[in-house]
């Protein structure tokens, strides 16, 4: 039943929304045909020798394969994996409180249904992330114990508060349109369990995006406060939104290395701008302005030029000053202590039944001897 | 024999605590197909998880079949790929859990 | 034919549940359980908006909307079990074990009602509501002959609880059914099945605990800042 506001939405002319779609369709498409070619492992030299190893490693990325938990892979490799799952993961499950501030206030039980159904997913997704990070070894205790102690970082987009409604529709319309920029190109990242985990998460968020982008649509065409809110809240998100994409490439630590495994596989200013260029078209439909006064066409790049984000502030931020670090990571750190109790009662109780059976057993055992 | 595997002893995490064990989820999504590996869950026992796994990996569609499977349980081998090149003693479906240490890093998500 | 107060009984039981739950969003002891919680409170909330958009045609009262934004706190007919605080996880377990076990038994009966339109309503309904039933049973079990701690919480939620059951069943004759259910669960449980005694009344006419005031101060705030906007 919560799934039936999602399917017929009104039809709004949503500029480039599809595309990114069509592209996770065809990375799935992709995925299997590779997975039908032979590799070449170049000249093995005999099992266990770590050249060998390394050829091997090299053929299947270079045929654009998935690697797979149990192939043998550079420490590197392994470690940068788990570092961006993670922190992809940990982003989902932050991710659910600027938006779930909302759900108890939400104006009409319609948007009260579809933002709860959202939240909802993210945790899903969260879920399916650690999955695919413990796929390399890594237990979700171990990458929780690291979010909530804060030695390792997410979305620091999540720092920012929701202070009004038309906030859930620009996170929907902004935030998630820039994850789905960088989440797209991830569905043909080069590990098996990511890549499938991002066609899954892509699938389901289509519907995410289009959601802000239809609240805002209301906003704008409803009354004078109500359009207001809708201005305020883009001109709140947007720079925080251009940020997301990462320092420019020019200070990118991660980046080269990551582009020859292919796990990343466009520069975070190529993906900033291709977000840029959605958005510019999308705003017009909407009727809000983007708050950049340099933002216009440029015929010449066949694409639009745009104010950069302050990067200082994006520092500031994921180094912990932003406007919510703490209370985000108390609220988290709060569930999970709060949670610990009814986990270990669950264990108890498993442990319990598991004894209760082989009491069980045992006492058959002397009945039938 | 016993009739269900016993959960696998996960990593305690810093508290002490024994995690939930790890639970492979399969999905027959419809009359006349396999089940398929759906993704994977945390549960304290065979019969949360299957309650989860119909919450997480199916939206509680009506009419499919869901099998769950604890990870631990499963013996896995690649036998259309070289033994060579895989990890030694990986006859479990994934390398986890194993105390890998991860290291500090920024978020640029 | 139902009467509107039957409706809105049904309604609002189910609209102040799906308030509640939705508040453990983000808050859930493990991210599966978040998901679950969820996917209850959806269900609820679906069901809410069958039952008080029907009201609302039926008494000409207006949408969905209307009855869920605009009415005060004593023209709501929830039961004061469900606006009751979440409390901890035990606490929100007993709550959905003992509404589920009451909302699955009046939709069972609903389902031959000669409202056609209600009784389609029961029809979908109740395979949730047997789901909610399910979940809450089994953490019941779970948290009841789970660790000390769990069984000590467990069995003060029950007890906290148990008064606001009877309220349930002011206007049917279904307790024995629902005992029948929740007596088995309490006992596998090890818990111990309170006695019945102090009954707390007053929701299904509109004289609520001092907690639903708060609840719709939240969940009205919004819509009533902003008279006949569209969202």
């Amino acid at each position: 039943m919560y799934g039936s506001d999602f399917e017929d939405p009104e039809t709004v002319g949503q500029p480039g929304a599809s595309a990114l779609l069509d592209e996770v369709e065809s990375a799935e498409r992709d995925l299997h045909e590779a997975a039908a070619r032979t590799v070449a492992t170049g000249g093995s030299t005999g099992p266990g020798a770590d050249a060998a190893l390394q050829d091997y490693f090299d053929a299947v990325i270079a045929a654009d394969q998935k690697i797979e938990p149990r192939d043998w892979m550079p420490g590197a490799y392994r470690k940068g994996l788990i570092r961006q799952i993670a922190q992809h993961a940990h982003s989902e499950i932050i991710g659910m409180q600027p938006e779930g501030n909302w759900i108890t206030r939400a104006p009409s039980l319609k948007r009260k249904a579809i933002l709860l159904a959202k939240v909802q997913d993210e945790a899903g997704h969260g879920l399916y992330l650690y999955a695919a990070a413990e796929t390399l070894g890594s237990s979700r205790d171990e990458l929780v114990e690291l979010l909530i102690t804060g030695r390792q970082k997410y979305s620091s987009i999540f720092n920012y508060p929701t202070l009004n409604w038309a906030d859930v529709g620009a996170i929907g319309w902004l935030v998630d349109g820039a994850a789905i920029v960088n989440q797209v190109p991830l569905c043909r990242c080069s590990y098996g369990p990511y890549a499938r985990a991002m066609i899954r998460i892509c699938k389901e968020e289509s519907f995410h995006q289009r959601q802000g982008f239809e609240i805002l649509y209301t906003l704008a065409r409803g009354t004078a406060a109500q359009r207001q809110m809708a201005q305020d809240a883009v001109d709140r998100w947007w720079y925080p939104s251009l940020a997301m994409f990462g320092p420019p490439d020019s200070d990118s630590t991660h980046s080269e290395q990551s582009m020859a495994w292919k796990i990343k596989r466009f520069s975070n200013d190529d993906l900033r701008q291709r977000f840029v260029d959605m958005c510019a078209q999308q705003a017009s439909v909407l009727g809000l302005s983007i708050p950049d006064p340099d933002l216009r066409w440029n015929e010449e790049r066949g694409a639009w030029d745009y104010r950069q984000p302050d990067y200082a502030e994006l520092f500031r931020v994921i180094k912990g000053d932003g406007p919510c670090n703490r209370q985000r990571l108390r609220h988290r750190r709060q569930a999970h202590e709060d949670g610990a109790w009814v986990r270990d009662a669950g264990s108890a109780y498993a442990a319990k039944q598991a004894a209760r059976r082989a009491g069980k057993r045992a006492t058959e055992q002397v009945a039938a001897a | 024999m016993t009739s269900q595997p016993t959960p696998a002893e996960q990593t305690p995490a810093a508290t002490g605590r024994a995690q939930w064990p790890l639970w492979e989820v399969f999905v027959r999504a419809r009359r006349g197909l396999s089940h398929t590996h759906a993704g994977s869950l945390h549960a304290p026992d065979a019969v949360v998880a299957l309650r989860n796994a119909r919450d997480v990996y199916t939206r509680r569609q009506e009419g499919v079949s869901i099998w769950v499977v604890p990870a631990a349980a499963i013996t896995a081998s690649s036998p259309d790929e070289k033994d060579a090149f895989f990890e030694p003693a990986a006859d479990k479906v994934y390398r986890h859990p194993t105390f890998y240490v991860v290291p500090e890093g920024v978020a640029h998500l | 034919m139902t009467t509107v107060d039957e409706l809105l009984r049904l309604g609002d039981d189910a609209l102040i549940a799906a308030q509640r739950l939705a508040e453990w969003c983000a808050r859930g002891p493990e991210m599966e359980e978040d998901v679950a919680l969820a996917n209850i409170a959806l269900d609820q909330l679906g069901a809410a908006r069958l039952l008080l958009s029907y009201a609302g045609e039926r008494a000409g009262t207006g949408t969905e909307d209307d009855l869920a934004f605009l009415r005060d706190d004593r023209e709501f007919r929830n039961c004061l079990l469900v606006e009751l605080p979440n409390g901890d996880f035990a606490v929100t377990i007993g709550k959905l074990l003992f509404l589920s076990v009451y909302q699955l038994a009046r939709y069972d009966a609903l389902v031959d009602s000669a409202d056609d339109r209600l009784a389609a309503i029961a029809a979908k309904v109740r395979k949730e509501s047997a789901y909610h039933v399910d979940h809450g049973s089994l953490w019941t079990v779970r948290l009841g002959d789970g660790t000390d701690e769990s069984h000590r919480r467990m069995q003060s939620a029950v007890d906290e609880l148990w008064p606001y059951t009877h309220e349930l069943f002011e206007e049917n004759d279904l307790r024995p059914t629902w005992l029948s259910t929740v007596e088995p669960v309490l006992a596998a449980a090890t818990l111990t099945r309170p006695e019945d005694g102090w009954a707390p009344t007053g929701g299904r006419a509109g004289r609520h605990t001092e907690h639903l005031s708060y609840l719709l101060a939240e969940m009205q705030v919004l819509h009533r800042a902003h008279p006949g906007a569209r969202w």
